[in-house]
């Protein structure tokens, strides 16, 4: 019989401290800036409603639950929800650092229970949002200011291929043309998937090899939260930062108009349903948010275990958490 | 048939792809932020010894392999069938040549080995890792020359050839690692 240690943490103590130096430095930085640090719940009756994000839900013990409480709720897969009611309520900068579950997501770069910094402004558009995405990159990771790509520029380079323009047949071919092993559910429907592939195994691991990358205007079909800006073709104002091929941050022009989130929850739900997936609740308090008036504001959330993997040159986000999900 | 969904995947799961088994040597997931999640597997056929890559997305599913690993003590040989007995159950299973593969070099009668066993049937066969073999017959040795980087082939017991120093003598027992086929050490009956 071997003793298992298995109490014990996976990250060392030398990179448990920086990792404590990062997150004062995370502080410093909003704190210079004017924003409000502020806290909203992990357990909530409200979820977003994304096609590849799983929530937790907790079923609620009827003990504990009063008519106003719904019998499931749901761990928070971002802050996102909680933070722009606020700004809703009046709030004009404000940031948060918080633990985030996603069901489903292990590996390397993934933990199901992880840290995001979130952050929004007020008045902030897309370039605005990315300058201090890239601040804070270059204050944390001292490897000099993000450089810009659109996602187009990005896809092309390393494909040939126009995201926008190609047909599902082009994105398939050139997938096999490039070698990728491609799942055999991938049908010829689901665009999205085509382009997700190509990105997942030939883009983002050529994102970023040395300086930061910010890429910016996705396409439509991928806005999550984002606001589409009109145009040919039309792009979601969504940008999000690259390092070393490793995704650090993901930010968007929010959308504000009740309307257009009920049909995106609703477009959501359906592929969900198509997916065989659970489908999430519609209705939540943003949407009372945003019909009462969420003002015009870029929102991003960080990736905190990773900016500290990378820091501290580590390979695997257990190098530098107490305890991942194996041992917690 | 039982199944195993991607949120299951992991090293050392057990399925069957095209009426094969496989045993998942690799799995790892790539997932873009939003996007849809990937699961990359390196999957080794346990028929062939080939490895295969397969993607999968988030929701697919692999039908599991009914596969089980059992101790299996080596009985006898009949010309080209080796005849196994389940040290549990004393059911017995007669394997050709081409099933116990290079395993025939190390089994001698009485020997513990590892037998794979895919919907009941055996399918592959493992000696354990480090086995002792009498030298049948090899030349005489150099007195002497002890340094072991000088070889010479030696035909054991078993009927196998195996490397061995310039010094080992005939009816000497060595040690051999049968994952490599290579000579290890000499050892005292």
């Amino acid at each position: 019989m071997t003793l298992t240690a298995d109490f014990l943490p996976t990250a060392s103590w030398e990179n448990l401290r920086l990792r404590a130096r990062l997150l004062a430095k995370v502080r410093q930085f909003f704190e210079a800036r004017g924003f409000l640090e502020v806290e909203t719940p992990l357990l909530s009756a409200d979820t977003v409603v994304d096609r590849h994000l799983d929530p937790f839900a907790v079923p609620m013990p009827k003990q504990f639950s009063s008519p106003a409480l719904p019998e499931t709720m749901w761990l928070q897969t971002s802050p996102e929800l909680g933070m722009k009611r606020l700004l809703a309520a009046g709030a004009t900068a404000i940031y948060q650092v918080t633990r985030s579950f996603r069901q489903g997501e292990s590996g390397p770069l993934h933990n199901p229970e992880f840290t995001l910094v979130e952050w929004y402004r007020v008045g902030d558009d897309v370039n605005s949002g990315m300058e201090l995405l890239s601040d804070l990159c270059e204050w944390l990771l001292d490897r000099g200011p993000a450089e810009r790509v659109s996602y187009a520029e990005a896809f092309e380079s390393q494909t040939g291929l126009d995201p926008h323009q190609a047909t599902v047949a082009e994105l398939a071919s050139r997938a096999r043309e490039l070698g990728i092993t491609v799942p055999a559910s991938l049908d010829a429907e689901d665009r999205d998937g085509w382009l997700d592939l190509l990105l997942a195994e030939r883009v983002q691991p050529a994102l970023g090899p040395r300086r930061p990358v910010i890429v910016y205007d996705y396409p439509a079909s991928q806005a999550a939260l984002a606001r589409v800006r009109p145009g040919k073709p039309p792009v979601a104002e969504r940008f999000e930062l690259y390092v070393s091929g490793i995704e650090l941050a993901n930010g968007y022009h929010e959308l504000t108009d009740p309307t257009e989130l009920r049909l995106r929850n609703r477009t959501n739900n359906a592929w969900r349903r198509k997916a065989q997936k659970p489908t999430l609740p519609e209705n939540s308090r943003l949407l009372a948010a945003m019909e009462s008036g969420l003002p015009p504001a870029t929102g991003v959330a960080l990736g905190f275990d990773r900016v500290a993997m990378l820091a501290a040159g580590a390979k695997h986000l257990h190098e530098v958490m107490a305890f991942p999900i194996d041992r917690a | 048939m039982a199944s195993y969904n991607t949120s299951e995947f992991r090293k050392g799961l057990k399925v069957q792809l095209d009426g094969d088994p496989y045993l998942m040597i690799e799995c790892n997931f790539v997932k873009p932020g939003k996007g849809q999640a990937l699961y990359k597997c390196k999957l080794r056929n346990l028929l062939r010894g080939t490895v295969i890559d397969r993607t999968y997305k988030s929701g697919d599913s692999i039908e599991a392999a009914d596969v089980e690993e059992i101790e299996a003590q080596f009985l006898y040989r009949q010309q080209d069938q080796f005849v196994f007995m389940d040290n549990k159950t004393y059911e017995q299973y007669e394997l050709s040549k081409e099933l116990v593969d290079e395993a025939w070099k190390y089994l001698k009668e009485g020997m513990i080995c590892s037998m794979t066993l895919f919907n009941g049937n055996p399918i592959s066969v493992s000696p354990p890792n480090h086995v002792v073999l009498k030298i049948e017959y090899c030349e005489p040795g150099v007195r002497g020359n002890t340094a072991t980087n000088v070889t010479k082939p030696c035909r054991m017991e078993t009927g196998a050839e195996i490397l061995c120093p310039a010094f080992v003598e005939m009816g000497e027992y060595i040690k051999v690692d049968t994952r490599t086929g290579e000579y290890i050490e000499r050892v005292k009956e």
